[in-house]
């Protein structure tokens, strides 16, 4: 009775160690976010002050606090503009991995075609191939469609990685769509199109949802196109503005900033994932993307 | 879980033998539909990837791209005969910051792939059992996986920054050292940094397709195991494992793969470090820092290779069905 007693309190301990483990760095970022001046440099466990300065300076614009007349006049610089930027091009790329992706895939999953196998690999492959290796042919590329330094130059680079993991996780869903509603669509003399469209998009919606959320997520976190397709800062996205904010020197890293910098632009992602927890744990393992 | 990660096994509606109409007809809107994805690819990563490749065998200047000229394997490997008898090598082959990469490469990789796996498994395994609270963890571990590299770059810079750092401060307090250490700054150091943050960031990612994998082992085994009398680490090993195995294989491919080409982590936590430069890292360098694209792709290329050769390895010596046709 003992032991079990033991075993039990030894395996929540263990539970308890992975949960402090997993959210720790993220709570003393907010920690440190609150605090101002001499106080950051002051190692303290719990919170001990309530400050938004580092949040305004964030998110200040042009070196003075963001007014409702700036974002509706478009007046917008520094890091609000990174963000905008960021959304832009995560959204842009998914909706274009979508739109490619479910015709693409209904044609892999669903219909039994020579080098279809042949195509899957080459696609999974496509995935998982290294970045560097494509770097110098896709810079060149964006040069000589003048998209270097624009938003457009990342839109088209991040097809790389969001349109063969949509296919691949798409394809796996559709796979297990029952038969008989395309077989009974088809004997109504539906197209392959109508079929996609008023069949299996009805069904689709909640794979769209997660595919295009795990596309979103890999799109908002790059950062080596974003670093070398990109120049100043107005068409910089999130990732690259975090790692040049420095300081005149290196002892003066303004650290406040970075972390309210930092929580502002993962908050958003881990309500979205606490939100679709199942949907994303259901996606990643059939796409077995990258972390 | 290699029926998650697998593919179409099952053949939807007609064959391709004595085609109808019907299945011409949805052949031939099944090539249609292809063609869109086929094409981005081709120019997204097919032409880049041929370019890079051509940059490599040429003497291409990144500020002057296209202009280069053809010189072979010169950036890989080249030797001259000086006057007085001596052979000087030179590329990349011979070049000792290369090796020291590859070598920072192979070891950030193994180490942090295996501790992942090793970690993740563990998690998988608590998260496997029914206790109240499991879905509270098992959000809890998606944390670390959501936030994005260069925050978590940010953010652990910050807790093990040398004079302000939470962790040199909890050190010190327990004990575990004396003066403080610049963590990240400090070659015999900065590549256990590294490891920290990637394992934190990462091993959730594993513990989840290790669960994915071990939720299709049906509870009947281990209650004839638990009916036997089987010790629970037998059951471990003889059953659980064995089971889980496929899923524990494609998860360890998908890290490696990720772990070989890493970038951002390196670049931001670790700046300018030999003891942590990674091959993306002094390949980039020399593209755009250097200004020689041609010799930069040839690094990134040698890179492809190396991953296009493991992966070829693994898969014809793990026998991993990766496309799930044929076998079942």
């Amino acid at each position: 009775m003992v032991s079990d007693l033991a075993k039990k309190g030894a395996f929540y301990l263990f539970v308890a160690a992975i949960v402090f483990y997993a959210v720790f760095p993220f709570y003393y970022a907010i920690v440190t976010s609150f605090k101002t001046g001499t106080s950051i440099f002051q190692v303290d466990y719990l919170p001990t002050s309530f400050n938004l300065e580092n949040y305004k300076s964030v998110f200040s614009s042009g070196g003075r606090p963001m007014t409702l007349d700036d974002v509706l006049h478009f007046n917008i610089t520094g890091f609000p503009l990174n963000f905008i930027n960021s959304i832009v091009v995560s959204t842009l790329v998914v909706a274009l991995a979508l739109l490619i992706a479910v015709t693409a895939s209904y044609a892999l999953s669903r219909v039994r075609f020579r080098g279809r196998g042949l195509l899957l690999m080459t696609i999974l492959s496509v995935s998982m191939f290294p970045q560097i290796a494509v770097l110098a042919g896709l810079f060149e590329l964006i040069r000589a469609f003048h998209l270097f330094n624009t938003t457009f130059a990342l839109v088209f680079s991040y097809t790389i990685f969001t349109l063969p993991f949509t296919v691949w996780v798409l394809t796996t869903f559709m796979r297990d769509l029952p038969v008989e509603i395309e077989e009974a669509a088809i004997v109504d003399g539906a197209s392959a199109w109508v079929i996609i469209t008023r069949v299996f998009m009805p069904l689709l919606w909640p794979a769209l949802v997660t595919t295009g959320l795990l596309a979103f997520i890999a799109a908002w976190n790059e950062f080596l196109f974003a670093l070398t397709f990109t120049l100043d800062n107005a068409h910089r996205t999130v990732p690259v503005a975090i790692s040049q904010l420095t300081g005149a020197s290196d002892h003066e890293i303004p650290w406040g900033p970075i972390m309210a910098a930092c929580v502002i632009v993962t908050l958003p992602l881990i309500v979205l994932v606490l939100i679709f927890q199942r949907k994303i744990i259901a996606g990643l393992t059939a796409g077995g993307v990258k972390g | 879980m290699s029926d998650v990660a697998a593919l179409p096994s099952r053949a939807a509606l007609p064959r391709n033998q004595g085609l109808s109409d019907l299945s011409r007809e949805r052949l031939r809107s099944a090539w249609i539909f292809l063609v869109p994805m086929c094409l981005a690819l081709l120019i997204v990563a097919g032409w880049p990837l041929a370019r890079s490749i051509w940059f490599s065998v040429t003497d291409t200047e990144t500020d002057h791209i296209g202009q280069g000229d053809f010189i072979g394997l010169a950036n890989y490997l080249t030797w001259k005969t000086l006057p007085s008898g001596r052979t000087v090598f030179y590329g990349v082959l011979v070049n000792p910051e290369w090796w020291n990469a590859v070598w920072n490469t192979v070891r950030f990789a193994v180490v942090s792939v295996a501790c992942e796996t090793l970690l993740g498994m563990a998690v998988a395994l608590a998260l496997n059992a029914n206790f109240p609270g499991r879905g509270i963890v098992r959000a809890a571990i998606l944390v670390p996986w959501a936030i994005p590299t260069i925050v978590s770059a940010k953010m652990w810079a910050w807790m093990l920054n040398d004079q302000f750092g939470i962790i040199n401060d909890f050190f010190l307090r327990i004990g575990l050292i004396s003066h403080k250490i610049a963590f990240t700054a400090t070659d015999s150091t900065s590549m256990f940094a590294v490891l920290a943050v990637d394992i934190w960031k990462t091993t959730p990612f594993m513990a989840l397709l290790i669960l994915a994998g071990l939720q299709l082992v049906p509870n009947d085994i281990y209650e004839a195991a638990a009916i036997d009398g089987v010790h629970p680490l037998k059951v471990f090993w003889r059953v659980t494992l064995p089971l889980v195995r496929p899923a524990i294989m494609v998860a360890v491919i998908f890290r490696f793969m990720d772990a070989m080409r890493i970038f951002d982590l390196v670049y931001v936590l670790t700046p300018n470090s030999s003891a942590t430069k990674t091959m993306s890292v002094i390949a980039r360098e020399n593209m755009f820092d250097f200004n020689k694209i041609g010799y930069g792709s040839a690094m990134s290329t040698l890179l492809f290779l190396i991953l296009l050769g493991s992966i070829t390895l693994y898969l014809w010596l793990g026998r991993v069905n990766l496309s799930g046709d044929g076998e079942r």
